[in-house]
């Protein structure tokens, strides 16, 4: 993975740099010793690694404002950063760069139950702002699977989804608004506790933007009141083709479970071996969910067995309580673990039109032969969103590499069919260089004008998202210029 | 006054890129604003795409009609789920809303409330910018984030960054059945808390409004028949402690006429739309003075009919923004849309420049 090499006039300046920081920070704020970096050195995707220059931990929206005055001043490129669990490697730094944790901003600022929102400090996780509205049984509903420790800075930078986003949508559709501090220094207030954007869309280009655009502090949400109950059915197919008609009928039926997940035969295999759920062994297998009242599901899992039937099951389990519920999904949760346990893996995250579902599968299957690489799909499949797991052996010579070409040519065809590079853990370093895939020169350039009116001389993890050969003459000239 | 109708994309480009002035771009006519410069209307490319029933997606021209699309979604019992209003009604305008129109505008209806608004559902646009440039960015699935986010930023732009020629959306299930629970006999501020207490119980609210001259709260329910029955009951429950709960069973009409503000219709006076904190309606509304109001989204959607010339803006004393949707002559002074703090205004109006960099798309619309 090719990174821009570090400017060493910024190296140069690293004492002086410290001594303006030390002006603006607590010292306990200000991470410069060459062990401590380290801790920075990578995010999620820990094939890449790299200490920064600098870490700093801000405390508040004018700590941070502070420091980002003075590394604009510098000219030094800043890489914020979230909780570190990106698998896109969102937040690797350059040697030349400061980074930005937002972790010790973990407030609660505003509940408010009347008008369904929270205010957050962004270093809070995704998992404690639904833990700071349980008394009052709500819930803050994008649920990505790493929401134990993700924060919601990191979860804004990259849009994150999660298993439940069929019903309730991604990240996006659930932010109200910022507090985010531009490159310069300057602070704005986009959005809030209003529902609409009064101008352009500013939070909608904002969220999504893998903190190219600004560090977001604080963050409107929307929460939502938790329904009175949710149970799942668990469904076996086999063969793909017949699990994917039936997630399309279920559909077409108008019924919106709150989840449909999909796994094929090498993952139903891997996560009965680790977890021993009790799987039926056959080609694919379907969880779907829906909530409500006791009697509104079982109407609901009513309607989805009837059509689930016609599609003639080798296996359907439908959930009579907690515990068996928590059975069928124990296979589904233990996925990644499972595969860790066999072997080193690679978590892709592509979208497809579910219509392409089988036709996407066996075209895996066949790479997977070209690459002698075994790969097991799991799937959002109410949405398209895929998972697949590549497992390779990173102790051996070129393995490595094998399975990032391998994984190009599984997103490239998604591309191909009509979907995308990235449906919920964003671009990165990871995805970067397939961009051009997706999309011609010239949204490229559209997207990299938006970057040019939001932080003009490029200092913004300016490494990430788009080739480098995209945008080296806007990071240049800014690093030229000192 | 001169205008242009592309027949594609392609003769889109063209007409944006040979401008020499002004562009006044327009969807179905419905909105009666009128700007100088030659009219580029966007009716001639049409048509749907692709429609994958059992997929929730659709994509098609941005000059589609709506009344189309719609019909052709019933055929299988699906919906735009963020019911865009049709401007005609408190308007008084002809025309035929497009697709390309709804999008470009963020028009979202009740529904709103619970679903998300019309940019929620929008998952891919192609669009030719202020250079005559051809763009996409997007796609067809309902899970992306490849890249910048500029469909969320092209809905509600109103074409000042790029003229719409195709959008791709997700659409949902038509509700089996639909019932109302309205509370009789409430006031401005209670009746607001009513609808708080509706949204915030677990049984799916997928309208939430409020009318001041009726004093009557309503909250839609919608689903499964057997779900909303249900749902009915307990809801009913809870609103009692407010005042009197009816069901109104047949209530499709009302919250077409809520969605399209058709009290307002015919009334003389500028239409406002103002959009803050639902609560904040309660003191929202007594500093307005209007002749009428009605809430919307829980409160979070205030329509003010006010006397003409009278400026919204200046009797703000809650935060949120207001559109001025319908203005009569003497009105004209002041701007359509709420100005931006500064540090906003900048950022939109560097957006502009970078799309739109010979300032020929909607000039002066937004600011």
């Amino acid at each position: 993975m090719e990174m821009p090499s570090p400017n060493a006039a910024i190296l140069a300046r690293k004492a002086e740099l410290i001594a303006q920081l030390q002006r603006v920070l607590p010292d306990d704020a200000i991470i410069s010793d060459e062990v401590e970096t380290r801790a920075y050195e990578c995010d999620a995707l820990t094939a890449y690694k790299c200490p920064p220059m600098l870490a700093v931990l801000p405390r508040s929206t004018q700590e941070v404002a502070a420091v980002l005055r003075i590394c604009h001043q510098a000219g030094v490129p800043v890489v914020p950063r979230g909780a570190g669990t990106s698998l896109a490697g969102g937040a690797l730094p350059t040697a030349d760069c400061v980074i930005l944790g937002v972790a010790r901003m973990t407030e609660v600022l505003e509940t408010d139950y009347e008008n369904r929102i929270i205010r957050v400090q962004t270093g809070r996780t995704n998992l404690s702002v639904s833990g700071a509205v349980e008394e009052e049984d709500f819930f803050y509903a994008p649920d990505p699977s790493s929401q134990l420790a993700c924060a919601i800075a990191g979860n804004i930078a990259m849009n994150s989804g999660g298993a439940h986003c069929l019903k309730y949508g991604v990240t996006t559709n659930n932010l109200l608004g910022v507090t985010m501090v531009l490159m310069d220094g300057t602070v704005i207030e986009v959005g809030g506790a209003h529902l609409d954007a009064g101008g352009l869309d500013l939070l909608g280009v904002i969220c999504g933007s893998e903190g190219q655009l600004g560090v977001v502090t604080e963050a409107t949400l929307r929460i939502l009141r938790k329904p009175e109950g949710a149970r799942p059915v668990l469904i076996g197919f086999d063969s793909n083709e017949v699990a994917g008609a039936c997630v399309s009928d279920i559909i077409k039926a108008g019924i919106l479970p709150v989840a449909i997940e999909f796994m094929d035969r090498p993952c139903i295999e891997a996560c009965e071996a680790f977890a021993r759920a009790g799987y039926p062994m056959c080609e694919a297998l379907l969880i779907v969910e829906v909530e409500g009242s006791q009697e509104e599901i079982a109407y609901q899992l009513g309607l989805i067995t009837a059509i689930a039937r016609r599609h003639n099951p080798v296996e359907l389990r439908e959930a009579g309580d907690a515990e068996e519920a928590a059975r069928i999904w124990l296979g589904r949760k233990s996925a990644f673990g499972a595969m860790g346990q066999i072997n080193d893996y690679m978590c892709l995250d592509g979208t497809i039109p579910v219509s392409a579902l089988p036709q996407v599968l066996r075209r895996i299957e066949a790479l997977s032969g070209e690459f002698g690489l075994k790969v097991a799909n799991v799937f959002h499949a109410g949405d398209g969103n895929m998972h697949p797991l590549i497992l390779f052996d990173a102790n051996k010579e070129g393995d490595l590499e094998t399975c990032e070409a391998f994984g190009a040519e599984i997103l490239k065809l998604c591309v191909e069919v009509g979907g995308c590079l990235t449906g919920e853990h964003g671009v990165g370093i990871e995805k970067r260089d397939l961009m051009l895939h997706q999309y011609a020169a010239d949204d490229i350039e559209a997207q990299l004008r938006v970057k040019d009116v939001f932080d003009p001389k490029w200092l913004l993890n300016p490494a990430k998202v788009f080739p480098l050969s995209t945008t080296d003459t806007r990071r240049g000239p800014s690093l030229a210029a000192q | 006054m001169k205008m242009m109708t592309p027949q594609s994309e392609a003769d889109l480009a063209e007409c944006i890129a040979g401008a020499s002035g002004p562009l006044w771009i327009q969807g179905g006519d419905t909105r009666g604003c009128s700007g100088s410069g030659t009219v580029l209307s966007t009716r001639g490319i049409a048509g749907v795409t692709l429609y994958e029933p059992g997929s929730l997606t659709l994509v098609v021209k941005a000059g589609t009609p709506v009344a189309e699309v719609k019909t052709l979604l019933r055929g299988e019992n699906q919906q735009l789920a963020f019911e865009p209003m049709d401007h005609r009604v408190v308007l008084g305008t002809a025309g035929e809303p497009t697709m390309g129109g709804v999008f470009a505008a963020n028009v979202s209806g009740p529904r709103r409330i619970q679903v998300g608004a019309a940019r929620d559902f929008l998952l891919g646009v192609r669009f030719v910018d202020g250079r005559g440039q051809v763009l996409r960015n997007g796609g067809r699935v309902m899970k992306n984030v490849t890249g910048y986010d500029l469909v969320k930023l092209m809905a509600g732009a109103h074409g000042t960054l790029g003229v719409l020629s195709e959008v791709a959306l997700k659409v949902l299930p038509l509700a089996e059945t639909m019932t109302t629970l309205a509370v009789r006999n409430i006031d401005l501020a209670s009746g607001v808390r009513a609808l708080s207490a509706a949204l915030g119980s677990p049984f799916d609210v997928t309208g939430a409004a409020y009318d001041p001259q009726a004093q009557t709260a309503y909250v839609r329910l919608e689903g499964f028949a057997a779900s909303v029955a249900y749902r009915a009951r307990e809801l009913d429950k809870r609103l009692r402690v407010f005042g009197e709960v009816e069901e109104l069973t047949d209530s499709a009409s009302l919250w077409r006429d809520i969605r399209d503000v058709r009290d307002f219709a015919g009334r003389p006076g500028d239409v406002w739309r103002i959009s803050v904190k639902p609560t904040d309606a309660v003191h929202l509304i007594p500093a307005l003075a209007a002749t009428r109001t009605l809430c919307d989204w829980g409160g979070g959607l205030v329509w003010a009919l006010m006397p003409e010339g009278d400026d919204v803006r200046a009797k703000m004393t809650v935060p949120g923004h207001a559109t001025l949707v319908r203005a009569t002559s003497n009105t004209n002074t002041v701007s359509r849309h709420h100005p931006e703090p500064a540090p906003l205004a900048a950022l939109s109006a560097g957006l502009r420049a970078q799309f739109d960099p010979r300032g020929v798309l909607n000039p002066g619309l937004m600011g």
